[in-house]
């Protein structure tokens, strides 16, 4: 039996439904146990007072692509079969701006904002409402902002490739920075630290 | 009245370390790349909820739109019989299950003290807009690009990790009444 599972046919459209509600259920709760559900708390990442944000979202991709990098270098896992989305490096710089905008004004993400109404939080929820309607908008006016969204097109490309550097040095390297940014982030909050425990009573 | 340390604890429990709810939150989504070969998401689950609400009060508007079309191309099931949005849902049950054992399940408004409610409900929906939108534009959110494209080493999600967190640096000052 190879990995991913389900691209070798192991199951159907239909379990595939329920694994995926599964993996939401784990996805939702690990977001909460980090306070991803308090948009203070993850709005304090950009004034420095709890890097919270950068602890948890670079714990999670190096735990990741660690063993993303094993599973395909012992041959267990078909890379040739995992999901990458195609580059379209200018449309994509600039929609994450714009992310990152949002981010600050409203406190969350789609994701965060999901557990933050799921814990009961009224500014969570209108962020979700927000979400439908930006999503709503940026439908209607699809015509007139096609062309931008498909432009630049670099296909389906990774960083190794991009730079011309081994996987696995490229991986060894991320888990360094990632690293240094961790003893950098303790270092910020000792210095200007002011850390969100819980939500608001 | 002072409490002590044989007291027991009332109230909601702290948040997790980061590092182990980073962990946790990496095994999920190293397991649904090995399970399905695919990552993590969530505002592509809205844009077929959105897809699926145009078309069902316009549907030939919804019809002639490249957009709302790539999210109900199968007309063979219900739009909504799709893997992000049956993922999405387990999110919200996932964030309640956390929040209930932790005791943090309340009505409430995250703010700073220096704005009112009404105020932070205002930008939250101004915020919320501007994400949607940008999500779209990225082809993914925080969870669809960051996270999962990150992990694979993918370039445009790295692109958009950086211009995500320079954005919200950019203008944080700006905005800094609503959180502190």
């Amino acid at each position: 039996m190879n990995a991913p599972f389900y691209k070798y046919g192991l199951f159907g459209d239909d379990v595939s439904l329920v694994v995926a509600f599964i993996i939401g259920i784990g996805f939702g709760f690990f977001l909460e146990r980090g306070g991803f559900g308090n948009g203070r708390k993850l709005a304090a990442q950009f004034y420095f007072n709890d890097l919270t944000v950068f602890k948890v979202m670079f714990t999670a991709i190096i735990t990741a692509m660690i063993g993303i990098y094993y599973l395909s270098v012992i041959g267990w896992m078909d890379l040739s079969l995992v999901y990458l989305n195609p580059t379209y490096i200018v449309p994509q710089t600039i929609g994450g701006l714009l992310l990152g905008f949002g981010f600050v004004i409203g406190g969350y993400c789609p994701g965060t904002s999901c557990v933050s109404a799921a814990t009961g939080k009224i500014d969570g929820m209108v962020y979700l409402l927000g979400i439908v309607f930006g999503i709503f908008i940026f439908g209607e006016i699809f015509p007139l902002v096609s062309n931008f969204y498909n432009s630049t097109p670099m296909g389906q490309i990774t960083l190794s490739q991009l730079f011309n550097i081994p996987y696995g040095i490229l991986v060894f390297a991320v888990v360094l920075m990632a690293i240094g940014g961790f003893a950098a982030s303790e270092w910020a909050e000792k210095k200007l630290g002011n850390k969100i425990v819980g939500p608001e009573l | 009245m002072s409490s002590t340390s044989t007291e027991i604890q009332h109230g909601p429990k702290p948040y997790w370390n980061p590092y182990l709810s980073g962990i946790g939150l990496g095994l999920v989504l190293l397991l649904s790349y090995i399970i399905m070969g695919r990552g993590l998401g969530a505002s592509g689950a809205f844009s077929t909820l959105v897809a699926t609400g145009v078309s069902t009060i316009a549907p030939e508007h919804a019809k002639s739109n490249e957009f709302y079309n790539e999210y109900l191309s199968d007309t063979t099931k219900s739009p909504l019989k799709d893997w992000l949005v049956f993922e999405v849902l387990g999110v919200f049950v996932g964030g309640f299950i956390s929040g209930a054992l932790a005791g943090r399940i309340k009505k409430t408004v995250e703010k700073g003290p220096r704005i009112s409610v009404s105020g932070r409900l205002f930008f939250a929906f101004i915020g919320g807009t501007m994400m949607g939108f940008g999500a779209k534009l990225a082809r993914g959110c925080t969870s669809g690009q960051a996270l999962t494209g990150g992990a694979v080493l993918n370039v445009g999600s790295w692109a958009f990790m950086l211009a995500v967190f320079g954005g919200a640096y950019m203008i944080a000052y700006f905005f800094r009444r609503q959180w502190k």
